[in-house]
């Protein structure tokens, strides 16, 4: 596997920054996007993380990892965080941290899982629930590129278990209307908005047949949701026909049984 | 100085046993993988060791069945900062694997089906510190969890335990491999919080 390069430098030393936390905005009734200023940013690629930690009056410290969620503003940065039962960490950045407030991040983190702006082949995203998050930032960095360029052709196909659970919805309907070269499909497990063309169930291989790139049109893939689904997108993808080496996966919660 | 985040108390649900810094404790079992999971039949399983000449040492599956096998119970800890304790192996170990070794090398590449590679000082390998493990808790070992068979290092960081394990490459002078690549540390001890290159 090539050699890829890393914002930031390979070398440099990740030390833990201050942040200040300068907006939260509720994306469904249990995520929210974390705006955050941090002095001295090195700046990241689409598809990287962070770690954020926090730390009690006591010195007590937790910290954990999530997903840039946009490209770098200068030194403003974006995670979605989903809250997550008897999460930590999450629970208290979606349900009580407040403008003002500060913590500290590290990273950027993480040079695979990436998607950079100069690849102009065609690309597959496939998310499972808040999996959709470092996509999302692929999507935004496409765009910043800007218009008139060469841009990449993007599908994104995302599942989620109702319309309630959709993060971004009104984002990627205002781009799919905007970019002819942006297609998204949603996959509802359970309850599905009336009218919608494809009945609730889990992600199939008609899915990815009917909403997915052809394998001959090489297209580099990312799958990103909970353990269980990636590891059924990845062998379908495999199964029609995707090189192993296109398909770049991230894998969060525990494994299925 | 620390930064003090207004109105975080924190669950300190890690009880009483010690965990390395900056890690929770978990109890199920994520799955940290770059790629697809591969599927690799018993009867094609090779794991093969290669010496810095070129020399080189295979076992088939049967090869190993045959070796003795050590139940291993090991507290497990990800980069990605959950830790699990008291995990359950079975396997073989790399001193019975390397011991007719003719080696003057100081380093290890880790070597997966699949194309991952991963780093380590050969001496993290020797010493009851490292096995082909090919059972977890009783059972053998999932796919997603690196089976049929995983290298075991439970005292770095999981990466090191590269997962579809197809041989290790003896090295004179250390070279990075997958992760390492990418910015994670060479060595990766969690009692040193040796998450990324520089720490």
């Amino acid at each position: 596997m090539a050699r890829a390069a890393v914002s930031g430098g390979l070398r440099v030393r990740r030390t833990w920054r201050p942040a200040v936390l300068v907006e939260r905005r509720p994306e469904t009734t249990s995520a929210a996007t974390l705006v955050l200023d941090v002095p001295g940013w090195p700046g990241h690629l689409a598809g990287q993380h962070v770690d954020v930690r926090l730390t009690a009056p006591d010195g007590y410290q937790a910290a954990r990892s999530y997903s840039l969620a946009a490209p770098a503003d200068g030194e403003r940065i974006e995670i979605t965080v989903q809250a997550v039962p008897d999460g930590e960490v999450s629970s208290f950045l979606v349900g009580d941290a407040a403008s003002g407030d500060s913590m500290e991040v590290r990273g950027p983190v993480g040079g695979w899982f990436v998607w950079k702006p100069e690849n102009s082949g065609p690309v597959l995203l496939v998310a499972g629930g808040s999996g959709v998050v470092p996509l999302m930032a692929m999507i935004r960095s496409r765009d910043a590129t800007g218009p008139g360029t060469d841009r990449a052709p993007f599908r994104l196909i995302y599942s989620v278990r109702g319309p309630a659970d959709r993060i971004y919805d009104h984002e990627l309907q205002r781009r799919v209307g905007e970019d002819s070269d942006l297609d998204v499909t949603l996959i509802y497990t359970r309850t599905a908005p009336a009218g919608a063309p494809r009945p609730t169930g889990r992600i199939s291989i008609d899915d990815l047949v009917s909403y997915g790139w052809a394998a001959e049109l090489e297209p580099t893939c990312y799958v990103c949701g909970p353990t269980g689904f990636v590891e059924t997108v990845a062998n379908l993808l495999i199964f029609l026909g995707h090189d192993p080496s296109k398909i770049k996966t991230e894998r969060f919660g525990p494994s299925g049984p | 100085m620390n930064i003090i985040t207004r109105g975080f108390r924190g669950r300190r649900r890690d009880g009483g046993r010690q965990l390395p810094p900056g890690q929770y404790l978990t109890h199920d079992f994520p799955v940290l993988s770059a790629g697809p999971t591969p599927r690799i039949p018993l009867d094609a399983w090779e794991f093969t060791v290669t010496t810095e000449d070129g020399e080189r040492q295979s076992w088939s599956w049967t090869d190993l069945m045959a070796l003795p096998t050590e139940s291993i119970t090991a507290d497990i800890h990800c980069v990605t900062r959950w830790s699990k304790l008291d995990t359950v192996w079975r396997g073989v170990s790399l001193d019975t694997l390397l011991e007719n070794l003719q080696t003057e090398a100081d380093f290890a590449m880790a070597v997966s089906y699949g194309g991952y590679t991963t780093n380590l000082p050969l001496e993290d390998l020797l010493d009851g510190k490292a096995w082909i493990a090919y059972e977890y808790d009783g059972e053998e070992l999932a796919p997603e969890h690196g089976g049929p068979a995983r290298l075991l290092v439970p005292h770095l960081y999981l990466w090191k335990s590269a997962k579809w394990i197809r041989g290790i490459d003896l090295m004179l002078r250390d070279s990075p491999g997958f992760w390492e690549q990418l910015g994670y540390h060479d060595y990766g001890d969690p009692w040193r919080e040796q998450r990324y290159q520089g720490d």
